[in-house]
Parts: C-alpha cells; sequence; structure tokens
C-alpha cells in the first residue's frame, strides 16, 4: 500500500463508476480509524507526520470517489482521457440552448419556490446525465463520449452552485 | 515541581499509569473543566461545588486580578476594569466588533487585535482568556493532586476562523497548557451525547452559546463521529437577546437614551438587568424589575414573554436560515435527521427550542446538561488522545467550516479548499504571473464565502520572490494549503521551474508571533514562580520521555517488522535519547529527540502501512 497508489486501490475497491456509497463510507472510516493522527497522538513526530500524511491522503481519495462527478472525471483520466475542460469547451447546441433556458429561468425565479422548483429540475437531468456516463464507462467501454459527458456535467453542477447562492441569498434576505 | 521519572533502560514503566488529561470548554459567558475519572467524564467543581467558572477578570491596582465569580460580581462597580465575553474578540479587530459602543469598554485598535484598556495596562483577549484557562488547569491540578496534566482539548465553535482558532490555541500555550487538540463544540456535544445514549445515524446540534452560534450536522456510526457539513455564526448569541432586552427596557422610559449612551457601570448594569430578565422568561411570561442608574436615578419596567420574544425575533430567524443552508450543504432533507440535539445555555429559552422544533418537524432533544454537554465531550477526546482509552473506541472527522483561498487578479478570491472539507486536508493549486518578466508574487490567504477579497477575512500574506523571469503567463506556481486536524491552516508556494520556495504557518495576521507569547510567558505571566529555562528543559525531557516510550510501545507491537540491525539502530536511538534526557541540556535533549524521530520515521510508515493492510483485509473477510 503506497501513497501514490490510485484511488479504488487505495479503498480496495473495483475501478468502475457504479459504487456502493455505504460500502465507500465505511472503507473510509476503517482507513481513517488505523491512520487518523488521533490515534498516534501520544506518540512521536514521525508517526504523527506520517499519519497527517495518510488521513490526507485517505480524505482526498475518498472526497474524489464520493462524488460522482469527480468519480467520472478520475476514471477517465485512469483511462488515458484527461478531461482537460479548459481546452475542450465545444459543447452540442442543444446543450448550450438548455443552459440559456435555465439561466434564463434562474434569473426570472422571484421567490425560494421558484428556485427551489428549477433546482429540482436541474437536479434531476443532473441524474439522468450520470447514469449515461456511469452506462458509457461500465458497460460500453466508451470514455471518450464519457468525457465528453463529463464536460457537460461540469458546466451543470456548476450552474446548481449558482442555484444554491442564490437560494442562501433569498433565505437570508426573507428574514 | 515534580521530578521526572526515568525507568532504567528497557524497562517500562508501570503502562497503567493513567494520564490526567482534561477537556475544556472555552465559552463566552461560562467556562469549565472536566475529565474521565473511573471511566466516567465529569464536570470538575472548584472548592464551592460550582463547576461553572464564570468568563470575567477583574483588573485591580497592582497586577492583582479576580477571576470568575466574583469578577462577575463586580461587574456594575467595576465595569471598565471586568472584561467579560472577551471570546467574541478572539483574533479580531476593532473594525469586526459589531456595537463596540454599546460595551462597557475602552477598545484600543491595533494591528492584528484588538485590546482593552484597562487600570492594569492594555489587555488583548488572548491574555484575558489564557486568565480563565490558567484558573481551569489549577482546578484539575487540585482535583487531581499533580502539577502535571497531561494536555488538554480545548473546543473552539465550528464557526471559528483561523485567526480565532490560532488565538485559542496561543491562549491555552500562555496558561501552560499542552494542547492534545481543538475540537468543535458541537463535535464535542455530539460526542458526549452519541455516547451516552448510544445513538447511530444522522443527527443536528444546534448550539447557541453566549457569543456564537453553530449547526453541525453528523453521521453516528460505530464510535465514529463524521461532521457532514456545519455553518452557525460566530457572531451571534446569547449576549445579543440581552441586548435586545436592554434596548426593550430603555425604550419604556422616554427619558431614557438608548444602550450606547449610558456610562460605562450603566451598561454594564443594563445588561445584567436584561440577562436576569431571559433567565426569568423562561419560566414566568412577565417579568417586572427595578433597578437605578448612576446617571440617570432609578426606574422600573416590565417585559412580557411576548414582547421579548417579538424583538428577539430576528436574532432566531437568523439561526435557522443558517440550520436551512446547512441542510442544503450536506444534501439532505429535515426528515433524514434522526434527532436534534439542543447545546448552549441558550438553548434553555423555549422560543429557540419551539422555533427549532418546528423546523425540523420533531420535538428537540432537551436530555443533556447544555452548559456542560461540551467540556464533557472534550474530556473524552482528551482521554482518549493521552492514549488512557481503549483503541478504536472513537474517531472524530471534522470539516472545516469556512472556504479557503487566495487572492487573484481584480480583488477576487480564488477559493482553493471548499467550506465542509474534511480534516486533515492539504490541496494545491497552480497559479502563473501576470506581467513579463515578473520576479516575485504577492500570496494573500483568504478565508470566507464571497467572492471579492474585501469581503473575505484576511488570514496572512507573504511573497514568493526569486522566479526567473519569464513571459507572463509562463512561470508555474504551485500553491499548497494544507489543514491540519485542529482546522489550522499552513500554506507553502513553489515555483515549478525554478524550484524557488516559501511558506508560511497562517499565524502572523493577528499579531502574536512566537517571540511575542515568549516574552509574554518571561513577563512572568500565568507563570510569575517559573523560570523559563527550567520550563524548556522540563518539556524537552516530557517530549523525550514521551517518545523513548512510544518507540518501545511500536517496538513491543510490531518489531517483527524489523531486522536485527534496524532494530538495534533503533534502540541505539531510545538509549542515546534516554542518556541526553537525565542531562541538563535542553537543545541537545531536543536534538536526541528530533534524530529518534526521524530515525524511527521508516519503521512508523511501515507499522501504518500494516495498519491499512489489516483495514482492508477486516473488511474483505466481514464481506464473505
Amino acid at each position: 500500500m503506497n501513497l501514490s497508489d490510485d484511488d479504488y486501490t487505495l479503498f480496495g475497491l473495483p475501478q468502475q463508476q457504479a459504487l456502493d456509497a455505504a460500502e465507500l463510507d465505511a472503507r473510509r472510516r476503517d482507513l481513517q480509524a488505523q491512520v487518523h493522527p488521533d490515534r498516534f497522538a501520544s506518540e512521536g513526530a514521525a508517526a504523527q507526520r506520517v499519519a497527517m500524511q495518510w488521513a490526507v491522503r485517505i480524505n482526498e481519495a475518498w472526497q474524489r470517489l464520493k462524488d460522482p462527478l469527480s468519480r467520472a472525471a478520475y476514471l477517465c483520466e485512469l483511462r488515458g482521457v484527461p478531461i482537460d475542460a479548459e481546452r475542450n469547451t465545444a459543447m452540442p447546441a442543444a446543450f448550450l440552448m438548455q443552459q440559456m433556458e435555465w439561466r434564463e429561468e434562474l434569473d426570472a425565479a422571484a421567490d425560494l419556490a421558484a428556485v427551489e422548483a428549477l433546482d429540482h429540475a436541474v437536479a434531476q437531468h443532473q441524474k439522468a446525465l450520470l447514469q449515461t456516463v456511469a452506462q458509457l464507462l461500465d458497460q460500453q467501454g466508451d470514455v471518450a463520449a464519457a468525457a465528453q459527458q463529463v464536460r457537460a456535467l461540469m458546466f451543470v453542477a456548476r450552474f446548481r452552485k449558482d442555484i444554491q447562492r442564490r437560494l442562501d441569498a433569498l433565505d437570508a434576505n426573507s428574514n | 515541581m515534580a521530578l521526572l521519572q526515568i525507568s532504567e533502560p528497557g524497562q517500562q514503566p508501570d503502562p497503567h499509569q493513567r494520564r490526567v488529561a482534561v477537556g475544556i470548554d472555552l465559552g463566552t459567558t461560562n467556562s469549565l473543566v472536566a475529565a474521565v475519572r473511573h471511566g466516567v467524564a465529569e464536570c470538575l467543581p472548584d472548592g464551592e461545588g460550582r463547576v461553572l467558572l464564570p468568563s470575567a477578570v477583574r483588573y485591580l491596582e497592582g497586577g492583582r486580578r479576580q477571576i470568575g465569580h466574583a469578577a462577575r460580581e463586580s461587574q456594575s462597580e467595576d465595569g471598565a476594569n471586568t472584561l467579560v465575553s472577551m471570546k467574541r474578540f478572539m483574533g479580531r479587530r476593532l473594525a469586526d466588533i459589531a456595537g463596540a459602543e454599546q460595551l462597557p469598554y475602552r477598545f484600543v485598535d491595533q494591528p492584528g487585535m484588538v485590546a482593552v484598556a484597562t487600570r492594569d495596562g492594555d489587555k488583548t483577549p488572548v491574555e484575558v482568556s489564557a486568565e480563565i484557562l490558567a484558573a481551569l488547569r489549577q482546578r484539575a491540578e487540585d482535583t487531581f493532586d499533580t502539577d502535571e496534566i497531561y494536555g488538554a482539548v480545548i473546543t473552539v465553535p465550528a464557526y471559528f476562523d483561523d485567526a480565532q482558532r490560532q488565538a485559542t490555541k496561543d491562549a491555552a500555550q500562555l496558561a501552560g497548557l499542552n494542547v492534545l487538540r481543538l475540537i468543535s463544540e458541537p463535535t464535542a456535544a455530539a460526542v458526549a451525547y452519541g455516547l451516552d445514549n448510544g445513538s447511530e445515524g444522522l443527527y443536528a446540534v444546534y448550539d447557541l452559546g453566549g457569543g456564537t452560534f453553530d449547526i453541525s450536522l453528523l453521521r453516528l456510526t460505530r464510535g465514529v463521529f463524521e461532521v457532514v457539513a456545519t455553518g452557525g455564526d460566530a457572531a451571534l448569541g446569547g449576549d445579543d437577546f440581552d441586548h435586545a432586552i436592554a434596548e426593550l427596557m430603555l425604550r419604556q422610559h422616554d427619558r431614557l437614551p438608548p444602550l450606547a449612551a449610558h456610562s460605562a457601570n450603566d451598561k454594564a448594569l443594563l445588561l445584567r438587568e436584561a440577562r436576569a430578565i431571559k433567565h426569568e422568561l423562561t419560566q414566568a411570561d412577565v417579568v417586572n424589575v427595578h433597578f437605578s442608574l448612576q446617571d440617570h436615578g432609578p426606574a422600573s419596567v416590565r417585559v412580557t414573554r411576548a414582547e421579548f420574544e417579538a424583538a428577539t425575533a430576528p436574532l432566531v430567524q437568523r439561526t435557522l436560515a443558517a440550520v436551512r443552508k446547512v441542510l442544503r450543504d450536506a444534501q439532505v432533507t429535515r426528515d433524514e435527521v434522526q434527532g436534534v440535539v439542543m447545546v448552549g445555555g441558550s438553548t434553555r429559552m423555549p422560543v429557540v427550542r419551539t422555533a427549532v422544533g418546528e423546523l425540523f418537524g420533531r420535538p428537540v432533544l432537551t436530555n443533556v446538561n447544555p452548559d456542560e454537554v461540551v467540556a464533557l465531550g472534550a474530556a473524552i477526546q482528551a482521554n482518549a488522545l493521552a492514549g488512557n482509552a481503549k483503541d478504536g473506541e472513537l474517531l472524530l472527522l471534522d470539516v472545516i467550516a469556512l472556504s479557503l483561498g487566495l487572492e487573484t487578479m481584480g480583488g477576487l478570491v480564488e477559493r482553493v479548499i471548499e467550506r465542509n472539507t474534511t480534516i486533515p486536508v492539504a490541496k494545491a493549486q497552480e497559479f502563473t504571473t501576470f506581467k513579463d518578466g515578473q520576479t516575485a508574487m504577492a500570496i494573500h490567504v483568504l478565508q470566507g464565502e464571497r467572492d471579492l477579497v474585501s469581503e473575505c477575512r484576511s488570514l496572512a500574506r507573504f511573497e514568493l520572490r526569486g522566479i526567473p523571469p519569464m513571459v507572463a503567463g509562463a512561470a508555474r506556481i504551485r500553491v499548497t494549503f494544507q489543514v491540519d486536524a485542529d482546522g489550522l491552516l499552513s500554506v507553502s508556494a513553489r515555483e515549478q521551474t525554478s524550484g524557488v520556495e516559501a511558506a508560511v504557518t497562517v499565524k502572523p495576521s493577528y499579531g502574536l508571533a512566537d517571540d511575542q507569547i515568549a516574552k509574554m510567558l518571561q513577563d512572568g505571566y500565568a507563570h510569575a514562580e517559573q523560570d523559563m529555562q527550567a520550563r524548556s528543559l522540563r518539556e524537552a525531557q516530557v517530549e523525550a520521555e514521551r517518545m523513548v516510550l512510544a518507540t518501545r510501545a511500536a517496538l513491543a507491537a510490531d518489531g517483527a517488522l524489523l531486522d536485527d540491525a534496524e532494530r538495534a539502530a533503533i534502540e541505539a536511538l531510545i538509549s542515546s535519547t534516554q542518556a541526553t534526557a537525565a542531562g541538563s541540556d535542553a537543545a541537545a535533549i531536543d536534538d536526541a529527540v528530533k534524530a529518534l524521530a526521524t530515525g524511527t520515521e521508516a519503521f512508523a510508515a511501515a507499522r501504518m502501512n500494516q495498519g491499512i493492510r489489516q483495514a482492508l483485509a477486516g473488511r474483505r473477510i466481514e464481506d464473505v
């Protein structure tokens, strides 16, 4: 076991997009129970340093595997197709139209309920896209097509963040 | 000072000898110290049986001071020299303090952190907190009849930023306490509540204290306490309710001006009356009080619970907005939350309990003592960190409450670590130069959720110099953020092509550098009787002893991982550390300890590796 092992190896999980979230969390707990700096609080600096490195590494892997989008991006990269979102900005016209419609809808939404309804619709869309990605990666083995969907999903994730901010602002001002 | 015991080489002292480790809740209004005794966590009382120590320090003539109850009693006679609620100003500048004019203090604006002018000179919140911590340390030493407290776990609001956490740690250091860990108050409360009730699943901890508000969502699974998301307001608490009541009282008489216009002693008196009204209204529906102001003579007021609730509704609503935000952050619905644990004295207010219960659609859990539960949880964690608890019993996985980032062009913040990321964490991001031939880069570290630098808290600034001249955009500067298990940040920057490096432990922003602390200690603060040299020698010897014991324990457990030569090398390092520690040269002991640490690093890595393999193997066997 090495700090440089890939996330899946570290967690002893099969290298695929489909993943049992409860199993991932359970393994993370077992691993942290072994390496967390608190376990070595009464030991010396050497053990503390090693523990810190391992705890950081396990948290990093867990964060990446936990989120289906970052997991898919990581898996594409492991399979030789880096996402490289900054250089691959071309998106299908239909997708861009959809994005614009959503943005307009967010601008027009006047109250919490309207923004929440939009968030729900976008979340459904996101879920469907993620299912497509899982199929492309796990069943069809079409990594390039999966990477393209991951790039689209990054737009969706960013948009959902904007929705969250809007919700936070509306909620805070409603008092 | 007790003499340190060093056993014969090759012999371990009694392994069952317990270390005294305490948990401290350093509160805005009251502070407590707790410890695990006979397997049970309990708050330690003072000589008169009281567990709460009012977080109040009165500075008297001639450098004398009163701490706790006596100080609080004297507030309305000597408001300007009796410092209370100083936790609200930890790591803060004057500009950060809302409503400073309503308080009975003469604030001194200074770079880094505000101070209060007293008859004994300017006092920073760190120094005041250190007085309170020293009083609690003394209480623990008296209780256990020892002058060797192994260490303390100190709680901080989950929503405390880096400057506030660092200030708390500095206060502990000034008070002569070895900080085993800073942990979040709601997390500590969850530990005490969860272990006590054998709870499993998703719980919310609503913690409204005297000056701070936290809301945390935790998942409890077989002794693991995992914070899912946290939020709150580091400047919202019971004190704000007191202020609202005081204004309400003053509005009843046209001749009385608002709170800010009163003298220091009258402000202190009004706030004290307001607090008493708040306490009475938890039972009564109406309260009548008579009081006498120095400047405006006697007055009486009548406050009903309905008036009180109307006046404080905006405060309650602010906490509820934070609760909803945390639920959104964690992407959980209120139905998934199995229980809501109420912590902090301010949750005794019926209006708070009702409002939170309505939001979650279930009655809140009030079967804990809201004042004591945080200290109890800290004591349980301290006991585990000191190595007194059985292995594998307890593990806290906490998060950072506020995002961390860097200033980029145009006064914008680029976030490097998002809020609610599990700690410890390290993250690197690459930046580049803006101008051709740029040879230096200013690194400005910020904490907060806003996009503009001006709206986030500035934590530190440092410079990376000596970048070789290149065209704009060609340099690759990798900035690494590391947040340790205490939630404290360190930042380093490295130019990738040339290897130029700069690093900073985020600390200097509020002004107390290590040498300043050393000076305060030297000035006799909290350690009048102790000589600095003796202190550093003792610290070095304790560290040496700790390292030798830990290494021996590791050899006993996992010595099989080493070959004969490796084992002999480590044994030699142990012997030389012990020999040096028997002497009186602190620097030489430090060096020996460092050599032992370096010499055992490979062994530590091998042990860790073995642990991970076993964890994964254990899983697989369970799966079958």
